[in-house]
């Protein structure tokens, strides 16, 4: 038993030390570790840089969900901005995106000072348990995000 | 199938009052994702484009993609500032277009 555990650590430290020394295992295992994930999301991510041009800051904006859908074919979702509608001062857009759909664009919805209140409530298609991410663009050229989780028992894209 | 808009609006509000509108139309969304019982798949068919208008000023217009759940449904506000009619077109992928209309009193 005790030979067995120092076989063990002897090989750990050896991937260890070999690791240290190169940087190229621990480089790969990260990317296998992300490479996943990322796929979809890096999509998702993509469009939000292109539509804020650069990295939207946190806050203001309020995805509103289900915690469980159990349906994901039909999943209500409130997106609200909190800003105010004036002439000077008001949301130009919101950007709804899905990161684990096959196509991660949701929805966008172009607002103008009469809207009063950057609010919509609406229904949409979810394939598996993600992120709901909402990017809201300012009359002021700043951009904010906001997002929810939202777990999803029967996925809503047909198979 | 023909498509079927239906739109709650109220008939009178205060001027500067923000009131609520709720929108809900029978469509498929055919997303083009799905697949008939013999593997082919389902020609994509959907409403890509929602605007609202007050007296011909836009209001609020959307844009939809495959993701958006069959039948939309849609809830959003406006500020009442005129008396007049609020107009809501829904435009399908395929070039066809469905409308609805409200009458608002603004006192």
């Amino acid at each position: 038993m005790s030979v067995l555990k120092e076989t063990r650590l002897a090989l750990s430290r050896r991937q260890l030390l070999t690791a240290a020394g190169t940087g190229l295992v621990a480089a790969a295992g990260l990317s296998v570790m992300t490479a996943r994930p990322a796929a979809a999301a890096a999509s998702a991510e993509e469009m939000i840089a292109k539509i804020a041009g650069g990295t939207p800051k946190e806050g203001l904006v309020k995805v509103d969900g289900p915690e469980i859908a159990e349906n994901g074919n039909t999943v209500p979702v409130t997106i609200e901005v909190e800003s105010p509608m004036t002439a000077d001062n008001y949301v130009k857009s919101v950007h709804v995106f899905a990161d684990g759909n096959p196509s991660p664009e949701v929805a966008a919805f172009t607002f103008t000072p009469q809207s009063g209140k950057a609010f919509a409530k609406f229904r949409i298609r979810l394939a598996k348990t993600q992120n709901v991410r909402a990017v809201a663009m300012m009359s002021d050229g700043s951009s904010y995000v906001g997002s929810k989780e939202i777990k999803v028992t029967i996925g809503g894209c047909g198979g | 199938m023909s498509a079927k808009p239906r739109v709650r609006v109220p008939s009178t509000a205060k001027k500067g009052e923000v009131f609520e509108i709720k929108t809900v139309i029978s469509h498929s969304m055919e997303s083009g994702q799905r697949k008939a019982a013999d593997g082919s798949p389902i020609p994509r068919k959907i409403i890509d484009k929602f605007v609202c208008t007050y007296n011909g000023k836009e209001v609020m217009t959307s844009q939809w993609y495959g993701a958006v759940s069959a039948n939309p449904y849609l809830e959003f506000f406006c500020t009442a500032t005129e008396s007049g009619t609020l107009e809501f077109t829904w435009h399908d992928e395929g070039g066809e277009t469905y409308t609805a209309t409200a009458d608002i009193k603004v006192t």
